[in-house]
């Protein structure tokens, strides 16, 4: 089983409610979040073209994330997410300075937070809480390894993208462009 | 008698007052929520309740959940309902910021200084409601039951509504007519014999194009609407975007005219006369459906597209491939109508010229163009007659604004300044859930009205500019701590919507209902809320449609079905539009009767200044109209507007992103506060645009207070559209400053 997210720049209209839902699902404190969304604008006027992303952890195969954390707190769980361990985690923050994608904050309580695809949802086999909320629908989860999920159908589908695939992490974050 | 009877039979249930009777009733009262015997009633837990949003208009329906401690979480869709499809917007979802934020009114306030300057003392139910009433009385007495008004955004307007019609007066109005959607209803109403309503009846799931004239959908963020917008992108439909700024659909448009902004009529006409010229409109449809097909064509050959290049500065080629575009298209076509729609004064008229572009489509009544919209009939409890009053705005208007289907909120505030025109000066305000301070344009003009009132009594949640304003301030509970009156929708499938308190209302606050019940027994106008609780008052209506509260507590909406299939027209259908010729009117037979144009002409607007540039505002998705500003979750997601400044600009003056300037407008109108620029090639050189609702001056608003700067401010030039008496506002144009010093 490998979780991935393939996200939709083509409907992603960056209202951010991604981030709202992922705050209240998530008891995330007022002024972090764990998902956000970038506009990336190219060209003069009036030719222009922009590109809208929902990011989020990565939840990389090779993780720097899990591979430098001193105490183990950073590991990989069910499917291959990256997941903290709260009372492992020191907040020692090797982590953070790791991370090709800024994906990670230390949360007021000491220890190190971010995006853990909803795994709780997940267990109940509902849809993480950013895809379940998504207006525009521009979110697919699933199983990489189930040819049939949605985002191995989507993928299969439409050209897509990783991001600083240079940095060799192997992100299972999907953007359709 | 079958209603009274079933009226009866709930009262004796569940209105304890009835029983216990006298001196138990206010203490009854005062606890309100927290002792209702119907309150949490059924057999379920309550882990969620049903609601539906109040954050904008579009009301989805969706469920409060609570943790185990009971604390409102989160807020979440409801998978039934047609207007969400179980999914909130960004407000939505952060609705629960609405109920944390600890800057809420939290107990009735009285005024103790002048009007404006924020000094009030905390004061008792009673003596809040016994001032209001006997004001009410003594205006009443003195100028007439007419000279009393209701500005309402929201729930509560209804019940409120009920007082003044109660009284005599019929002076109740919304800014979401006169300052946003009403220059579109007359005009559809002009040509079609019928309005386009709330949601809007295009049928963008199945459109193959889809025509956004200014109307920045995505960044609105009318849920259903986007939601099918995203659908029909992924089914590969053709999306044209009109707009001097490369707004976030315009990124997801096929084509994206960067027009000159006033010019969007004489691209509506060229289009007309392309379509004509070149025999692409829907010949049937026009034959059998349309009046007035001749004058059109003959109106519209002065509208070339080399005509057009010169005023909208769009390349004739341009106008010609997106004409043929839509023509591919149709009649699977959506000129969308907007919603916002209040520009330039003649706003019915472009909206007359979007509905006759439909009508050459031959969208109207089509699959993927314009469905005909069913909306849920729910009978309410009979109430005695109201009485009739003699006179409303429309008269103190001088007979203005005859094609006006609804009031106009600007209309009342303009009546309550005394003049020898106005034959029904206006003395007393309700206002509920509406920040006129930044709802209505020109502040000065608001301002001076307040002045001359004998009783403002605000309603509203917060401590917006508004209240500073009010005699009495009255503070409501949260959507997510009352019930409200159903939500009844039009839709494909028409819906009801029940919303339920999911906690106790937080401080001393109340609900609106209960507000203006207390006033009505004041002023002996209970035989108008014949029910003591709003929830019996739901539950006999329920019944009335074969379900009950019980049941609708556990699902939260109810579609209905239609009871013709008539999405569409049938083929060759015989139809009789309510219009003067039964057709659609092309011609506008209407129109022409009240010395109208009956065909929409090309009419110049004025250009900023050296040195000025036209002030555009708009929506994010995270906001909604200026209430939402001091919000803790919107506001972390936004917490001030920008100034969009084209590069070009920029250089000439030296500005640099993130830096904060003032702005003046063309009638020396200072900013309060400063906004941070944001130097981006997404808008054009001749304009500057920011996001409506920032620049709060309420001190009490800790999150929000001089943040950004509101447009409402700078907006001082309001083009009146002359047909329904709409407030055109971007008409306005305005210059960077370093300081905001008023000139000596």
């Amino acid at each position: 089983m490998r979780y991935a997210m393939a996200i939709d720049t083509k409907k992603c209209v960056g209202c951010s409610d991604c981030v709202v839902a992922c705050q209240t699902e998530n008891d995330v404190p007022i002024g972090y979040c764990r998902d956000w969304v970038v506009e990336v604008m190219d060209g003069t006027y009036p030719q222009l073209e922009m590109e809208i992303r929902s990011e989020r952890c990565n939840h990389c195969e090779n993780s720097p994330c899990v591979r430098c954390c001193p105490t183990g707190a950073s590991h990989y769980g069910e499917g291959g997410i990256v997941l903290v361990t709260e009372n492992k985690c020191i907040g020692c923050s090797a982590c953070i300075t790791s991370c090709p994608y800024d994906a990670r904050f230390v949360h007021p309580k000491g220890y190190v937070d971010k995006c853990t695809f909803c795994l709780h949802r997940v267990k109940k086999g509902l849809q993480p809480a950013c895809v379940a909320v998504c207006p525009t629908k521009c979110m697919y989860f699933g199983d990489l390894d189930d040819p049939r999920s949605e985002v191995s159908e989507i993928l299969k589908k439409r050209k897509h993208k990783t991001l600083i695939p240079e940095a060799g992490t192997k992100p299972q974050l999907y953007f359709l462009i | 008698m079958n209603s009274r009877r079933q009226f009866l039979k709930i009262s004796s249930l569940s209105a304890a007052g009835l029983i216990f009777g006298g001196g138990l009733l206010d203490a009854f009262a005062e606890n309100l929520v927290k002792k209702n015997p119907s309150h949490f009633k059924g057999p379920f837990d309550f882990v969620r309740t049903p609601t539906y949003c109040e954050v904008c208009f579009w009301k989805c329906a969706g469920w409060v959940y609570k943790d185990e401690n009971g604390r409102i979480k989160k807020i979440i869709g409801n998978n039934d309902d047609p207007n969400c499809n179980g999914r909130f917007c960004p407000r939505g979802t952060g609705g629960v910021g609405m109920y944390n934020d600890e800057d809420r009114l939290k107990t009735p306030l009285i005024r103790t200084e002048e009007r404006g300057e924020q000094t009030f003392r905390e004061a008792s139910w009673d003596e809040a409601f016994d001032y209001i009433a006997a004001k009410l009385q003594k205006v009443k007495k003195e100028h007439g039951p007419e000279s009393l008004a209701l500005f309402s955004h929201g729930s509560g307007g209804k019940y409120f509504g009920k007082v003044l019609k109660g009284l005599g007066s019929n002076n109740i109005a919304a800014p979401s007519y006169a300052q946003c959607r009403g220059p579109r209803e007359v005009a559809f109403l002009a040509t079609y014999g019928q309005g386009i309503n709330s949601p809007e009846n295009t049928d963008i799931r199945d459109t193959k194009c889809l025509v956004l004239i200014g109307s920045h959908l995505g960044e609105n963020m009318h849920n259903g609407q986007v939601q099918e917008m995203s659908d029909a992108i992924d089914k590969g439909a053709t999306i044209i975007t009109v707009d001097p700024r490369f707004s976030t659909v315009a990124s997801k448009s096929k084509f994206w005219l960067p027009i000159k902004p006033s010019t969007d009529m004489a691209l509506l006409l060229t289009w007309m006369n392309v379509i004509i010229n070149e025999e692409l409109y829907d010949k049937k449809y026009v034959e059998k459906y349309c009046y007035g097909f001749d004058q059109l064509k003959e109106h519209v050959q002065q509208y070339t597209p080399e005509w057009a290049y010169g005023v909208t500065t769009l390349k004739p080629q341009q106008i010609r491939e997106t004409a043929r575009a839509m023509a591919d298209a149709a009649p699977a076509v959506i000129v969308h109508p907007g919603r916002h729609v209040t520009w330039y004064g003649d706003d019915t008229q472009r909206l007359r010229a979007v509905a006759i572009l439909n009508a050459l489509l031959g969208s109207w009544g089509r699959r993927g163009g314009y469905y005909n919209p069913e909306k849920a009939s729910v009978p309410h409890f009979k109430l005695p007659d109201f009485p009739k009053p003699s006179k409303n705005w429309r008269d103190a208007m001088g007979g203005k604004y005859e094609l006006a289907d609804l009031a106009l909120a600007s209309g009342v505030c303009d009546a309550s300044i005394p003049s020898p025109e106005m034959s029904c000066a206006i003395k007393a305000w309700i206002v509920n859930g509406t920040n006129l301070i930044n709802t209505l344009p020109n502040q000065a003009n608001t301002l001076k009205a307040i002045q001359e009132l004998d009783l403002i009594a605000v309603v509203d949640t917060m401590p917006m500019e508004i209240t500073g304003y009010a005699d009495v301030v009255l503070p409501e509970c949260t959507y997510l701590e009352r019930y409200d009156s159903l939500r009844v929708s039009q839709g494909r499938e028409p819906s009801i919507a029940l919303r339920m308190p999911a906690v106790d209302p937080k401080y001393n606050t109340k609900p609106a209902y209960w507000m203006a019940r207390e006033i009505a027994k004041r002023l002996d106008l209970l035989d108008y809320f014949p029910f003591e609780n709003l929830e019996d008052e739901i539950d006999w209506e329920l019944q009335q449609v074969g379900t009950s509260l019980e049941e609708m507590q556990r699902i939260g909406v109810k579609r209905i079905k239609r009871e013709y299939d008539d999405l569409y027209f049938e083929k060759n259908e015989d139809i009789e539009f309510d219009t003067n010729t039964g057709k659609i009117e092309l011609y506008s037979t209407a129109l022409a009767e009240e010395g109208f144009e009956p065909i929409p002409v090309f009419v110049q607007h004025p250009e900023p200044q050296e040195g000025f540039y036209r002030l555009i505002y708009g929506r994010a998705p995270m906001h909604t109209f200026s209430r939402t500003a001091n919000n803790p979750n919107l506001t972390d997601l936004m917490d001030e507007n920008t100034l969009w400044v084209n590069p070009k600009v920029a250089k000439e003056w030296d500005l640099k992103n993130d830096q904060y300037v003032y702005l003046e407008n063309q009638d020396g109108i200072i900013s309060d506060f400063s906004i941070k620029v944001r130097v981006t090639e997404r808008i054009r050189f001749d304009s500057v645009y920011m996001v409506h609702g920032f620049g709060h001056a309420d001190k009490r608003m800790k999150r929000c207070f001089g943040k950004g700067i509101s447009d409402t401010q700078l907006i001082s030039n309001v083009m009146i559209d002359p047909i329904m008496g709409g407030t055109g506002m971007r008409g306005n144009f305005v210059t960077f400053r370093f300081d905001n010093k008023k000139e000596a």
